[in-house]
């Protein structure tokens, strides 16, 4: 607590060429996904649709597919405004206002011709899904009944009980990696089918040591931020960092952005160049007094608002539990073996996406334990009607980590997408309240000492 | 079974309408009294969630399969562990064991849905007994499927005898084969007398005598079925001039049994898929070979349909339809359970895929504690009072 770190005077945060480059580059390269989605759809051609928890693109590129990530649009949705009347439409074509509100804006715009704020999205030819979360079903389901379009699943068996994992080389691992294995093949075999092009096993090679370079460099960023202060906010620069991991994993590109990414925040680290946050027309380095851990989702309809809740009182979130599992759960910290790339894929897949559901269901073991490298002085756990996969079971764990961590908490619920279910003022009323907890109690630790 | 003592025999001697409103009775009763008896002569138990356990492997390891399907419970014991937004199955279920009304030796789930995914990492953090996912295949398609499910349900075995069960082997899991399929004969037996003379058993009593084989020794359940099914056939009445519907939408969490009895009032509900997954199979498992592995294959390859599960080959729609012909339904029920995703989803897709062939249905939302019908019973006479109006029109015009 009351870690402030002045910045290295000399350094001028608006001007210098490596402060602030990942954030430039980031948004460069999701107009350029962007844009490039929308001369697919211009020209009449078609793309295949992938979810975030375990995407399967390595796969994808190899038959030079494009890519659309469904959450990552519906998110724009609700972060420029346009969800309300979306979300309004698919409940007037049957959806019910219970349901996922990503689903339900995509599906809307789908069907108004599928013109979104940031292009136009291509038709579906194929939908790769795993069972990282259920809508995904419901989502897939919907595009197959739209333009008949096949879907693909890849059914990742998950830990079956806290703590209770299989062990590379047991033999439950061994059951569970042979049925993703035959999946993976199965795929292959689907996506040369609908694109009529062969597998190229060098290609898929070449896409791997993208996908680990990526990777390798992505958690070495997320690393960074035990150090103090924090040099990225990790709800909202993290946000554009998961937007580059998804839409160019596998590609020379990612791997790059990444490596230049860390450059950048290793730069930060040795100059005490903390997060920064555009305030006023101008780039200022954050104060950082509570470092904060999130559970649950962002809310993306008030997504600056929500930050400056925390940031306004000198919080910052230094590790997000979706920085993990939105990644495709590349904090499994797996390397893909390129001599052996089908079987090592399948491994990997494994123990990635299963780790987006130890994380979502059971614990996020840089936020929920004591062991923690991030130090932190709270957590903040905020459910989302949108997402009972990340949302159902935060109120029990809040309770169990009451009793383990003793870490102030709060407890948000709201949406990711449905400004109708986001109250502001109530939501910033129980962030004072919380600061102001977290005040006292430093106070009184203060007194005592 | 751990003891050749009969649990429940308190039916025996009574009329058909005694038998059923004694079992709606032991269905409702949240103490549940055949369970601790069973425990009280140490026999161990499995509680599995809705909606397909494969119950055969826990009789083979002499433990007491014991479905978990909420209940008419406040839920004030779990709601703290809960967020806003959840149906109330979860809850009530999780308020069910906290306030110790079942003791399990054994929690088991499946990833239905998305609240449900989470119920096995809630339940073991506020019990010591292990409670674990099962992971049923949730790509049918895959050719590895059968296979896996296998080895899951090996594993599963080896966490059942490690919850006090006994070694399962295939000799005595053959014999639990043979007895459930002749239990899910008899259920299907019930299901044909509602399909042929739906006068004869409405779908709150169905569900009543069906639901008892969540919570009775299987053994015990198809003595019952044995004993009832010819009451039923032998029932006296007389078909009336109502409508023959579907009711859709209680795969997971059910209505209660007075909304069914509502619903019953003014039409046949002459099919339904109420705890579906105790019909999930829908053959006899063959007993010859490897059974663990023909159990598995029955899942993937021989199986109804629901919501919660997406396969290629069992279009949802399709299989509603299907339903409804067999049936000889002439309208449908889309229900859902409040805050249902699965079935809030679907109804969708039906709704679309019914417009298309003509069938009428009207779309409804129930919970399990709801105590008033009223919305209901007047949305079901509006419905019907519609359809017949068109009937009436469309003959004028002929």
């Amino acid at each position: 607590m009351n870690t402030t770190v002045a910045q290295h005077p000399e350094i001028d945060i608006s001007h210098h060429p490596l402060i602030g480059r990942g954030a430039r580059e980031s948004a460069r390269l999701t107009r350029e996904w962007f844009d490039s989605l929308t001369e697919v759809s211009r020209r009449g051609e078609t793309a295949a649709y992938v979810f975030v928890l375990g995407s399967l693109v390595e796969v994808l590129r190899n038959f030079d597919m494009p890519i659309v990530f469904p959450e990552i649009g519906a998110l724009q949705h609700a972060v420029r405004g346009t969800a309300e009347d979306l979300l309004k439409e698919s409940e007037d074509y049957g959806y019910s206002p219970d349901i996922c509100g990503y689903l339900k804006a995509d599906v809307a715009m789908h069907l108004k011709g599928r013109e979104h704020p940031m292009g136009q999205i291509p038709k579906s030819s194929l939908i790769v899904t795993t069972n990282g979360c259920n809508t995904y079903f419901k989502w897939a389901e919907c595009w197959e009944r739209m333009y008949d379009t096949p879907i693909v699943t890849i059914d990742v068996p998950y830990a079956r009980a806290a703590n209770g994992e299989s062990v590379i080389g047991d033999r439950e691992f061994k059951f569970e990696v042979a049925y993703v294995s035959s999946q993976i093949k199965e795929l292959i075999a689907e996506c040369e089918r609908v694109t009529k092009k062969k597998f190229d096993i060098d290609k898929f090679r070449e896409t791997l040591h993208h996908s680990n370079v990526m990777a390798k460099y992505y958690l070495k960023v997320l690393d960074l931020n035990a150090n103090r202060p924090a040099v990225f906010g990790a709800l909202t620069d993290g946000l554009a960092y998961l937007g580059m991991v998804n839409t160019y994993r596998g590609t020379a590109e990612g791997a790059r952005y990444f490596q230049e990414l860390y450059e950048e925040m290793e730069f930060r680290v040795k100059n005490g160049i903390g997060a920064i946050s555009r305030k006023n027309g101008k780039d200022v380095v954050l104060e950082q007094k509570f470092r904060l851990g999130l559970l649950g989702g962002p809310c993306y309809p008030i997504f600056r608002s929500f930050n400056e809740f925390f940031t306004d009182w000198g919080g910052i979130f230094v590790n997000v539990g979706y920085g993990n599992y939105a990644s495709g759960g590349l904090r499994a910290n797996y390397e893909f073996d390129l001599q052996n790339p089908i079987e090592s894929y399948a491994e990997g897949t494994l123990l990635a996406v299963r780790n987006t559901q130890t994380g979502i269901l059971y614990s996020e073991f840089d936020i929920e334990s004591e062991m923690s490298k991030f130090g932190l002085d709270g957590i903040v756990y905020h459910g989302i009607k949108s997402c009972r996969t990340a949302s159902s079971g935060l109120a029990d764990r809040r309770i169990r980590n009451a009793q383990t961590l003793g870490l102030p908490s709060l407890m948000l619920e709201s949406d990711i997408v449905d400004p109708r279910a986001v109250s502001k003022a109530q939501m910033k009323n129980r962030a004072d309240a919380f600061f102001e907890g977290m005040i006292s109690r430093q106070q009184k630790t203060g007194a005592a000492n | 079974m751990k003891t050749d003592t009969v649990l429940f025999n308190e039916w025996q001697g009574l009329n058909l309408d005694q038998i059923i409103s004694l079992c709606q009775e032991m269905m409702e009763d949240e103490t549940f009294p055949i369970v601790k008896k069973w425990r009280d002569r140490g026999g161990k138990v499995v509680g599995h969630f809705q909606v397909y356990f494969p119950e055969e492997i826990a009789h083979a390891c002499g433990v007491l399969p014991v479905r978990i399907r909420g209940g008419r419970s406040e839920g004030v014991l779990a709601s703290q562990h809960f967020g806003s937004y959840l149906c109330s199955i979860l809850k009530t279920s999780l308020d069910l064991a906290m306030s110790k009304n079942i003791v399990l030796d054994l929690f088991v789930s499946s990833p239905i849905c998305d609240g449900a995914r989470n119920i096995a990492a809630i339940w073991g953090r506020n019990f010591s007994y292990k409670a674990e996912v099962l992971h049923l295949p949730q790509n049918p398609n895959s050719a590895a499927a059968v296979t896996f499910l296998r080895e899951e349900y090996a594993r599963l075995a080896r966490d059942i005898e490690a919850a006090g069960g006994r070694k399962l082997t295939d000799a005595v899991l053959r014999k639990s084969l043979v007895l459930y399929n002749r239990s899910r004969s008899l259920i299907r037996d019930i299901y044909r007398i509602r399909r042929m003379t739906p006068w004869k058993l409405q779908a709150h009593e169905s569900l009543a005598l069906v639901g008892m084989a969540g919570l009775l020794p299987r053994e015990e359940f198809t003595t019952l079925m044995e004993a009832v099914i010819p009451m039923i056939e032998a029932r006296q009445g007389r078909e009336q001039d109502k409508m023959r519907v579907v009711f859709e939408g209680g795969f997971c969490e059910v209505p209660p049994f007075d909304l069914l009895h509502a619903v019953s009032r003014s039409c046949y509900v002459v099919d339904d898929d109420l705890y579906i997954g105790l019909r999930w199979l829908l053959g006899d498992v063959p007993t010859d070979g490897d059974p663990l592995a023909n159990l598995a294959a029955a899942y993937i390859e021989d199986s109804s349909y629901s919501p919660v599960q997406h396969d290629n080959n069992k279009l949802k729609e399709a299989m509603l339809i299907k339903r409804i012909r067999e049936s000889g339904a002439e309208a449908v029920i889309l229900a859902a359970a409040k805050m249902c995703e699965p079935g809030l989803d679907e109804q969708v897709a039906y709704s679309k895929a019914l417009d298309a062939e003509g069938i009428p249905y009207f779309i409804s939302e129930f919970e399990e504690n709801q105590s008033t019908f009223d919305d209901i019973t007047i949305q079901m006479e509006t419905f019907l009072e519609n359809i017949m109006f068109d009937e009436a029109q469309t003959g004028e015009a002929r």
